[in-house]
């Protein structure tokens, strides 16, 4: 299929969230001049999420992240709608306030929401928590503000361990609950999460490894009062985030015809769609957390990113895309990268150490608790990171984005005493 | 106002942090936490603040649009 040949007239965004907003600003950054409308079932106008693990819980700064609009972006914002079907044949979305709206080009940035704790009867709980959005942020920083004798975290992801920092930050007892051996393994490979490890307990969290939360004990109010775990062993907590992960939302698109998985809706490499038969959709886009999309430097595999710097950059091109013309398409080509705050470290990523064997240091030392190390799969440099060291990251970048040999000799560092060791078990 | 910091970008250098030390704020090292949405009167500073950073990871608007036309700290 070729691109819409009319130029478009009116660009409809699902989901009024950083990928959504980002796509607002640059269609006006290149000289689009006709409607945005951005629909998002959220009451709020787009708002910044990563300040809400990491500031918003302990009470810093606002409670108020709305992301910066700039003053002639002239879109329409309709919140607190969602979107319940698209029918892409006649370029129709249905909402939820009962009427429909048709566009010409069409954003998909419906992003995710967290995984809820399996247990609905559990999970409705008043001190059960979740936290994705602002107001779970402020439900959970009030029930921390509380003081709770013990809360409980279950799950050993990015989120998991910002909340349980926040938690330290404020004085109360914590319990962080990890199914697997150790905690952000799967983001940062067993060398850097064995780290991780170690500076979790030694900021006073009870950290407890290979450990599956049953269920939850709940007193005659049926608010939790403790977790049962597999082996039967018993934790009393009164204040339980469940931090699963995410899921993608995706359900508003079933029926619309379209490659729609766990991993998000397909895209190729200029962000468009792809139907359930693998044929381009020309006039719909995707970008953000929702996008399952090749990615060029490794090799066209495809990626679902949940990560803040590719729903921006995403957002952009995806946003270039809906206005240029079959020729003017861009590729999307984007290195992976990621922060985190925690423990009062500051730890970065580029790359994608997905399949990586391989793991050195290449600057600073585990034992200062600043370094830089780098990641290799089949002799090549996927991924760095750093811990406290983020002057020195973009350096390694390159190396990364080039998949230069590992470990990589980069610049005038004295690296004389790099000693590559054997990741425990290939990154997933 | 509003602000938002790109902190794949940000790499510590700290030069947000003299020109509006109530707005900006290391945690730890180099942790770089911040004021989401500063007062109106923090204008100048966190003006002062955008222009400083090295890396332009700082985006700041105004509430007040018509006192600020462009976006600060245009990335
Ligand atoms: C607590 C937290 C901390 C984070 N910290 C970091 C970090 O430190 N570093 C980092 O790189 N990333 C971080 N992230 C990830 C980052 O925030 C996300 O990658 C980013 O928000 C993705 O943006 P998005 O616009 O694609 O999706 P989302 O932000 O998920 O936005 C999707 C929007 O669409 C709305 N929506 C969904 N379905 C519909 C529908 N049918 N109709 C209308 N609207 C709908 C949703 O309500 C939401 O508002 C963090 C995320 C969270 C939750
Ligand atoms: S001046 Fe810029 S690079 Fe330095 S800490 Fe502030 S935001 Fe980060």
């Amino acid at each position: 299929m070729t691109a819409p040949t009319e130029a478009p007239r009116q660009i409809v965004i699902v989901g009024a969230s950083l990928a959504g907003l980002s796509a607002a600003h640059a269609l006006r950054d290149v000289g689009y001049e006709g409607r945005i409308v951005l629909i998002g079932d959220e009451n709020e106008p787009p708002y910044d999420r990563p300040p809400l693990s990491k500031q918003v819980l302990r009470g810093l700064y606002s409670a108020e992240t709305s992301l910066p609009q700039r003053a002639d972006l002239n879109a329409t914002f309709r919140l607190g709608v969602g979107a319940l079907g698209l029918d892409t044949l006649a370029h129709r979305i249905y909402l939820s306030d009962g009427t429909q709206i048709v566009y010409d080009r069409l954003l998909i940035a419906t992003g995710t929401r967290a995984r809820p704790w399996p247990n609905g009867a559990e999970a409705a709980s008043s001190n059960v928590y979740t936290l994705r959005g602002h107001a779970d942020a402020e439900h959970l920083a009030r029930g921390l503000a509380g003081k709770p004798r013990r809360v409980l975290i279950i799950g050993g992801g990015f989120i998991g361990c910002e909340i349980a920092s926040c938690c330290r930050d404020l004085g109360l007892d914590v319990t962080l609950a990890v199914r697997g051996a150790l905690p952000l393994v799967h983001a940062l490979g067993s060398v850097t999460a064995a780290f991780m490890r170690d500076v979790i307990r030694d900021r006073g969290v009870d950290l407890r490894l290979e450990t599956e939360v049953a269920r939850f004990q709940p007193d005659a109010d049926s608010r939790v009062v403790a977790a049962i775990l597999r082996n039967g062993q018993r934790i009393e907590a009164d204040c339980v985030v469940a931090a699963l992960g995410a899921l993608r939302n995706t359900e508003w698109l079933a029926g619309a015809g379209l490659a729609v998985s766990p991993k998000g809706v397909r895209v190729d490499t200029h962000c468009r769609v792809l139907t359930a038969t693998r044929a381009v959709v020309p006039d719909v886009f995707a970008a953000g957390d929702i996008a399952h999309w090749p990615s060029a430097i490794y090799g066209n595999r495809l990626l679902a990113v949940e990560h803040w710097g590719n729903a921006v950059a995403q957002a952009e091109t995806a946003a270039r895309n809906m206005v240029a013309g079959e020729a003017g398409l861009i590729p999307y080509d984007h290195l992976p990268d990621f922060w985190s705050q925690q423990f009062g470290l500051n730890i970065k990523l580029v790359g994608l150490p997905t399949g990586a064997n391989q793991f050195a240091v290449v600057q600073g030392s585990l034992r200062d608790r600043r370094f830089i190390g780098v990641y290799g799969a089949q002799g090549r440099t996927v991924a760095a990171v750093s811990v406290d060291s983020a002057r020195w990251l973009p350096a390694y970048r390159a190396a990364v984005a080039e998949a230069t040999p590992f470990p990589p000799i980069v610049g005038a560092l004295d690296q004389a005493d790099i000693r590559p060791q054997p990741l425990a078990r290939a990154v997933s | 106002m509003k602000v938002v910091v790109d902190l794949n970008r940000c790499q510590a250098y700290a030069q947000c942090i003299y020109a509006a030390p109530d707005h900006f704020a290391l945690h730890g090292a180099e942790a770089l936490v911040y004021d989401t949405a500063p007062d109106e009167a923090a204008r100048a500073e966190i003006e002062r603040a955008v222009q400083a950073c090295p890396v332009r990871a700082i985006t700041a608007t105004s509430d007040v649009p018509a006192l600020m036309p462009h976006k600060v700290g245009d990335r």
